[in-house]
């Protein structure tokens, strides 16, 4: 069971990208995602879906996800979550 | 509400303020009035005088009263200051319920926000963006805004679909006596091709200048016998760095060189770049691009092309230079280098908005244009061209020459990225519809190009093998197979806040309040 | 040709490969617009260190996720010393790209350590053994005088050149001519010849200078080179039109090809064109001629 390590970041605010921040919630708060999105009307639902999806692959909980998207695509939704997620529960390190 | 199906099956009402709606029945097909509006007869005797000492004077002059219309040009764009200035007075002296008729409205114009919502100004007829058509959207006028193209506008002036009290004409330089030019002063615009119909139709005409010169001025854009009024004010009508730009910035993008570079293909394998060819593109980073190209390629192999029109620009101007044109037509100048041409090279012409694109005169230029570069925010499986709102509904944008320009060219050409983002710009049906399906040829993207079946070009375009053609199925596929899907539709109310009139007057949509 | 485990014949045209930098998602779902021969999505050099770990992921789920129509999909992984190489190969062997590049390739060593890791992975995996071709590139002086073994190791396809390394490393100082890299050119063209493999020449660095870059590519083939890293889109056509052929050379090529095929079927020992015998590596140059006319009018 991995343990949140540090706040941590992935990703950018250029354009085509999407900057995940995930910081520590308070206990049993489950996992809250605050996105800013140009296309959050047309594809806000999805977004959120997408960066559930690897939440839940990871299995973590109890954090706070902030995401400024500036038009990315899934592929690169997911992979900045994952990213953010490693950095924050300090997966993959020595 | 009672709704009637229009040739391109968008839903019109059959009346909207009280007003009668024709619904678009396809090009060529519209109404039309069996004469020309006629202004009323104003006189100057000799020994008067013209100079007001200010906008207010100007307006009572004017006898502008509650429920009057007010007009506008909009070649200053984002550096313009005129029109907030009389706002600012109209609203001072306690008029309500104006109607606003500018060519334009731009971010600039931000500061008449309170009045919409106040009833000072409760009708726009023009293309919005920014702060003032965001307003919109939401509700915040309580009459219509009509969009119209820029020969739309000029047709409406002419035929007394809109009758102005006032036309303000911000003047980079005027004479006592009201002759106007664009070319000179420290708000040197160019070309007030937009101010034509104006000066002619409207029922009084002001000239504002921080720049007052002697009789007579030199060149004439707007005669004397047009103008009732010269106001010489110290407080500045324009920003010159708003007005006019140094230098425009090509594209450096690669995905939107690729576009420009695409574009001119289309051209050369449509067999219309030869001996006499007519061009007319933009003033944006993609549009510069494809002038550019055509440019080298028409200077290799020496082809004469004979006008050019704009949006006149540097890179157009330099191809008129290189001997590549006979002439340029300008209707509207964008930077400094084209401003200065238009001064001194006599094949550099100003035409003013009717002679541009009036469909119901003897004749405008768009009708012998070959190829027109185009943009847009959506195209849909019919063509269609969404250029005023964007996926989420909100309007956004005018439509400056679009509509008339695609459907006088032989060869319409809308050249736009394939996503924007993640948002899919080729859809099943735009949101609003600016330009219908059957004016338009070629869709020209990064990841292909789709030819219209019913475009005369169709059987030539789909010979060229080197062009990566692709159904317009299939680029829709292809963008919702990046974006992960279609975008959401947008939410809105029933209440009607817009309407897009074709050029002819009839309306081919109507636009919806968002709901947030 | 023996067909031998781990060196199957490879001649993909590989006139232009595109560096795409890893960590910048509208450069690499954009990259296939672009019609490079192949594609180089960077791990290395274009991504500082604080960010291996996020580009890596990017690059992983692109490939994974986009199409990138007919170019080849390869990933510039990071060296041999580097404590990111091992974590390179978990993420982007599954994703069954079609080549990896390796930076500082110096040693016969280097080469079969890598083969060993994506053989490895490639069983761990379930993929078919041997498909992910390994691209080296020459960047140190030790590589160079190693380059003959390198070429002889196992899954090679394609090698490249560092020139702006190349050149730190032996002393010398960049020209506009490259005249400096005249003899490590020709070595490592010879050794990629004598295996049948592609020398593909190095980068030119100025994006601005569109002749500049065709005269370039130009010395690049007359001296042997099979294709040339770019570094912007822009180049793409520039190096493309550099490798077109000229009519006389293609119907040249076509004489020969038809002379060829003949022979075969006759079953004659000998090849003659225009009364002149010709050998097989005339035949296969020919062959690559008509291949990048067909190419250059797609």
């Amino acid at each position: 069971m991995v343990k949140f390590v540090r706040t941590a970041q992935a990703g950018s605010l250029e354009s085509c990208d999407i900057l995940v921040t995930i910081t520590k919630g308070k206990e049993q708060s489950g996992v809250k995602i605050n996105l800013e999105s140009s296309a959050k009307k047309q594809f806000g639902d999805r977004i959120i879906a997408e960066i559930m999806e690897v939440v839940k692959k990871f299995g973590v909980t109890d954090i706070v996800i902030s995401a400024v998207d500036k038009g990315a695509l899934t592929y690169c939704i997911q992979a900045r979550t994952e990213a953010a997620i490693k950095r924050a529960f300090g997966v993959d390190e020595k | 509400m009672k709704f009637t199906a229009n040739k391109i099956g968008r839903k019109i009402p059959e009346e909207l303020f009280e007003k009668k709606l024709i619904p678009f029945q396809g090009k060529g097909k519209g109404p039309y009035k069996v004469r020309k509006y006629a202004p009323k007869i104003r006189m100057r005797r000799p020994g008067e005088q013209k100079i007001l000492s200010s906008i207010r004077e100007a307006i009572k002059a004017g006898e502008l009263t509650d429920g009057g219309t007010i007009s506008f040009h909009h070649h200053f764009r984002n550096g313009d200051f005129l029109l907030n200035m009389v706002c600012h007075e109209i609203a001072a002296m306690g008029l309500k319920d104006i109607r606003l008729v500018p060519s334009s409205i731009q971010g600039v114009h931000k500061e008449i926000l309170p009045y919409l919502e106040k009833g000072i100004i409760t009708e726009i007829n023009c293309g919005t963006s920014s702060v003032i058509a965001d307003a919109i959207s939401h509700g915040k006028m309580e009459r219509l805004l009509t969009i119209r193209s820029h020969g739309g506008r000029a047709r409406s002036i002419e035929n007394g679909d809109v009758e102005i009290d006032i036309a303000f004409i911000a003047a980079p330089t005027v004479d006592p006596y009201g002759n106007i030019n664009g070319v000179r002063g420290k708000n040197a615009c160019g070309s007030l091709g937009y101010a034509f119909p104006d000066a002619h139709f409207a029922n009084y005409v002001v000239a504002v200048t921080n720049d007052l010169v002697p009789f007579p001025n030199n060149p004439i854009s707007i005669s004397q016998d047009h103008v009732d009024a010269v106001v010489k004010t110290d407080k500045p009508i324009g920003d010159p760095k708003g007005i006019v730009s140094t230098t425009l910035r090509i594209t450096r993008d690669p995905k939107n060189l690729k576009i420009a570079h695409d574009c001119v293909e289309v051209i050369k394998a449509s067999g219309l770049l030869k001996e006499g060819f007519s061009y007319q593109s933009g003033a944006g980073g993609t549009a510069l691009a494809t002038t550019n190209f055509l440019r080298d390629y028409m200077k290799s192999k020496n082809i004469k092309g004979s006008f050019g029109m704009g949006g006149a620009t540097e890179a157009l101007v330099r191809m008129l230079e290189d001997g590549l044109f006979e002439a340029i037509l300008d209707v509207q100048t964008f930077d400094t280098y084209a401003v200065q041409s238009l001064l001194n090279n006599p094949r550099h012409i100003e035409i003013g908005a009717s002679q541009y694109a009036n469909p119901q005169t003897s004749g405008c230029a768009v009708n012998l244009l070959d190829t027109i570069i185009l943009g847009g925010t959506e195209v849909d499986l019919n063509f269609n061209v969404n250029t005023s709102t964007e996926s989420d509904g909100r309007i956004q944008w005018g439509m400056g020459g679009h509509q008339d320009t695609a459907e006088g060219a032989k060869l319409t050409i809308i050249a736009i990225p394939l996503l924007r983002g993640r948002i899919p710009i080729v859809v099943d049906n735009v949101v609003s519809v600016n330009t219908p399906g059957e004016n338009v040829d070629v869709v020209v993207t990064e990841r292909g190009i789709a030819v219209n079946p019913e475009s005369a070009f169709y059987d030539t375009l789909l010979k060229a093998k080197h062009l990566n053609i692709k159904t317009i199925e299939e680029l829709k596929r292809i963008a919702e197979d990046l974006a992960g899907g279609p975008p959401n539709q947008p939410k809105t109310t029933d209440r009607i806040v817009a309407i897009i009139e074709y050029r002819d007057g009839s309306v081919l949509d109507v636009i919806y309040q968002v709901a947030d | 040709m023996k067909k031998e485990p781990f060196k199957e014949k490879d001649d993909r045209l590989r006139r232009t490969r595109l560096y795409i930098p890893g960590n910048h998602p509208a450069m690499i779902q954009n990259a296939e617009i672009y019609g490079a021969d192949s594609l180089i999505f960077d791990l290395e050099d274009s991504i500082p260190l604080t960010e291996k770990d996020t580009a890596r992921i990017l690059v992983r789920n692109a490939i994974q996720a986009l199409n990138f129509g007919r170019s080849e999909v390869t990933v510039r992984i990071n060296g041999i010393n580097t404590p990111f190489l091992e974590k390179d190969l978990e993420a982007i062997v599954p994703t069954k790209p079609d080549g990896l590049l390796l930076p500082k390739a110096e040693t016969e060593e280097d080469i079969l350590f890598l083969h060993e890791r994506i053989t490895e992975l490639e069983k761990k995996h379930g993929l078919p053994v041997g498909k992910i071709r390994i691209m080296p590139i020459i960047e140190t002086a030790l590589g160079v005088v190693n380059v003959e073994k390198i070429v002889a190791a196992p899954r090679i396809a394609a090698v490249g050149i560092g020139g702006e390394d190349l050149t730190a490393d032996i002393g010398a100082i960049r020209t506009p001519d490259g005249r400096e890299l005249e003899y490590i050119s020709s070595k490592i063209i010879v050794a990629c010849a004598a295996y049948h493999i592609q020398a593909i020449d190095t980068v030119f660095a100025d994006i601005n200078d569109q002749e500049g870059l065709f005269q370039a590519t130009k010395r690049a083939i007359s001296r042997g080179f099979q294709g040339k890293s770019v570094i912007h889109p822009s180049q793409i056509e520039v190096v493309h039109r550099a490798f077109m052929p000229s009519e006389e050379e293609i119907e040249k090529a076509k004489r020969i090809v038809k002379a060829y095929r003949e022979s075969l079927k006759k079953g004659l020992g000998a090849v003659s064109v225009d009364g002149r015998m010709i050998d097989l590596p005339v035949v296969m140059r020919a062959e690559r001629i008509l291949k990048r006319a067909k190419a250059w009018k797609k």
